[in-house]
């Protein structure tokens, strides 16, 4: 997990540490499986935009292909709508969710 | 049929058409263009309000009503419509945009290559040549065709045995051919970029 920001040191009174310490990757891009893109496109798409490993890219692609979804990518909430952004660029169904 | 290969020579990405297959694609892909241009959610213009203009507070864009708009733009929440209509507000037109980029970079390499308008003789040969951010922009914009074609035919998720086994009196029949044919396109040029 990635480091977590020094709490400052006027926080809220009521604010325990727990509520500030939040988990550093709170959010996952979730693309479904659909009819219509093409297993060799979805791999080149998780390679060529997140920089995946060949092995890695077609794993998550078969994901999709064989569970209807896979989480590919995990970070911040604005990281998530930035690579749900690009996933719509290239016509794959994408959406963001909380991590479990 | 036109199919993508890598030249061994300096990289380029070509594809030999014959003038009335490129003319189909450019047809297709037009028609994509003006899907979403036309489906443009209205926005205040400037000289209505300028101000609401350059901070366009209006409504949150709604998710489009045709099904192939929604399937091109889609919800990027699933079970939260607040969120998903934020989302849109503030992404959709620069999709949109992007969609159209890509497109019309088809339709500039197809004029580049020769295709005429009308098409003067079906058969000529039209040598389509794509450098790296060329070939990406077919990619998408193949892709979106194929996703128009597919969400107008009604294809589900394993149906394939259906689909590849309709009579050819069917009036689906060319749309599918024409869908599977695309299909081939892009696998070939996912090929020649890998």
């Amino acid at each position: 997990m990635a480091h977590v920001a020094t709490a400052p040191v006027e926080v809220e009174p009521d604010l325990v540490a727990e509520e500030v310490v939040l988990p550093a990757v709170p959010w996952v891009t979730v693309v479904w499986n659909d009819p219509v893109n093409l297993m060799s496109y979805v791999t080149y798409v998780f390679q060529s935009y997140f920089g995946y490993s060949k092995k890695k890219a077609n794993k998550l692609m078969l994901e999709v292909h064989n569970d209807g979804k896979s989480a590919v990518s995990t970070g911040s909430r604005e990281e998530m709508e930035r690579d749900v952004q690009a996933m719509h660029g290239y016509g794959l169904w994408a959406t963001i969710e909380k991590a479990d | 049929m036109g199919a993508f290969v890598k030249q061994r020579r300096g990289g380029q990405i070509v594809a030999t058409f014959a003038a009335y297959e490129a003319d189909l694609i450019r047809s297709l892909t037009s028609q994509v263009v003006e899907l979403l241009e036309d489906g443009q959610p209205t926005r205040t213009t400037a000289s209505e309000d300028p101000l609401a203009a350059l901070f366009d507070f209006a409504e949150p864009v709604r998710e489009p009503e045709d099904p192939v708009l929604l399937r091109l733009l889609p919800n990027a929440y699933l079970d939260d419509e607040e969120a998903a209509a934020e989302f849109r507000r503030f992404t959709e037109s620069t999709l949109r945009d992007a969609k159209v980029s890509s497109a019309r970079s088809l339709l500039d390499s197809l004029q580049a290559a020769g295709l005429t308008d009308p098409v003067q003789d079906p058969n000529a040969v039209i040598d389509v040549q794509l450098d790296q951010p060329g070939a990406l922009a077919w990619l998408k914009a193949l892709n979106d065709i194929r996703l128009a074609l597919a969400t107008r035919l009604g294809i589900e998720e394993g149906e394939e045995a259906f689909w590849e086994n309709l009579p050819e009196d069917d009036p689906r029949f060319v749309t599918y051919q024409l869908y599977g044919w695309l299909a081939y396109l892009q696998e070939t040029l996912v090929a020649s970029l890998g």
